[in-house]
């Protein structure tokens, strides 16, 4: 093939498959930021307001709450729950120390990411233990 | 002449506000589970009496309330930026983002109904 007959921009692969790429950590921990986010106001605000309303109406409504919290069904949810708010925590007061330039070089803003993914995982297996 | 002037429906310039207001609720809420958590040591648990009275206290009421607004204004600037990276045709986003508002909406007409209504 003649040098002429080339195309001037060779076309560039292109390979966005997010499954197959390896995600660092800190990547993983923000989608899960925005994962946990969503969760918590589909979830978790209005389970909060219901449960906070029954408590306060009346023992037998607070009594009906608690019964469905700490049904199989209820502890799975209010697991979920205890996950989202660990971990969007945890990854809000990392983003606010990132704001004041704490961790901002590559090797420390892994270590905090990878730091946030386990502690809220711990936090929550410790709900678990609680709950079941 | 002026050219045609071309109005869109999505993006405008509150990027940098959002911005602070996220950190400025977020800030706000910690404050709050801070304070919570320390009536809660304080009254070495939560009893139903103790319970009762803390959402009977006025000053208690209005805090929560603060915090009910931060989290509401948090959620509505976490979820229109979701919306803008996922939710690409313009009418599709427009219909989402006037469902949570309507949601959030409804959050809060439910946080006052439970301060301050005669439950």
């Amino acid at each position: 093939m003649a040098a002429a007959d080339r195309p001037l921009v060779k076309p560039r692969p292109i390979y966005l498959n997010l499954f197959a790429i390896r995600q660092p950590v800190p990547a993983i921990i923000s989608i899960l930021h925005r994962v946990s986010g969503v969760l918590l106001i589909l979830v978790g605000i209005p389970v909060l307001l219901w449960f906070v309303d029954a408590s306060l109406a009346s023992p037998e409504r607070y009594a009906g709450a608690y019964g469905a919290l700490t049904s199989w069904f209820g502890r799975l949810v209010l697991l979920t729950l205890a996950w989202s708010v660990f971990h969007h925590v945890l990854a809000g007061i990392r983003h606010l120390l990132l704001d004041i330039h704490l961790g901002l070089d590559l090797a420390p803003a892994r270590r905090s990411a990878a730091i946030v993914l386990v502690v809220a995982l711990l936090l929550t297996l410790a709900c678990a233990v609680r709950l079941w | 002449m002026v050219g045609p002037v071309h109005k869109l429906a999505v993006g405008a310039h509150y990027g940098g506000w959002d911005w602070l207001v996220q950190r400025a609720t977020a800030l706000v809420m910690l404050a709050y589970t801070v304070l919570f958590i320390g009536i809660v040591l304080w009254n070495g648990g939560l009893s139903y009496p103790v319970w009762k009275s803390l959402f009977a206290n006025g000053a208690f009421r209005v805090v929560s309330f603060v915090f009910m607004a931060a989290l509401l204004y948090h959620a509505w600037v976490g979820a229109r930026n979701v919306l803008m990276d996922y939710a690409k045709p313009t009418a599709l986003r427009l219909a989402l983002m006037i469902v949570v508002v309507a949601l959030l909406a409804a959050y809060a007409g439910w946080t006052v109904q439970l301060l301050w209504g005669d439950a």
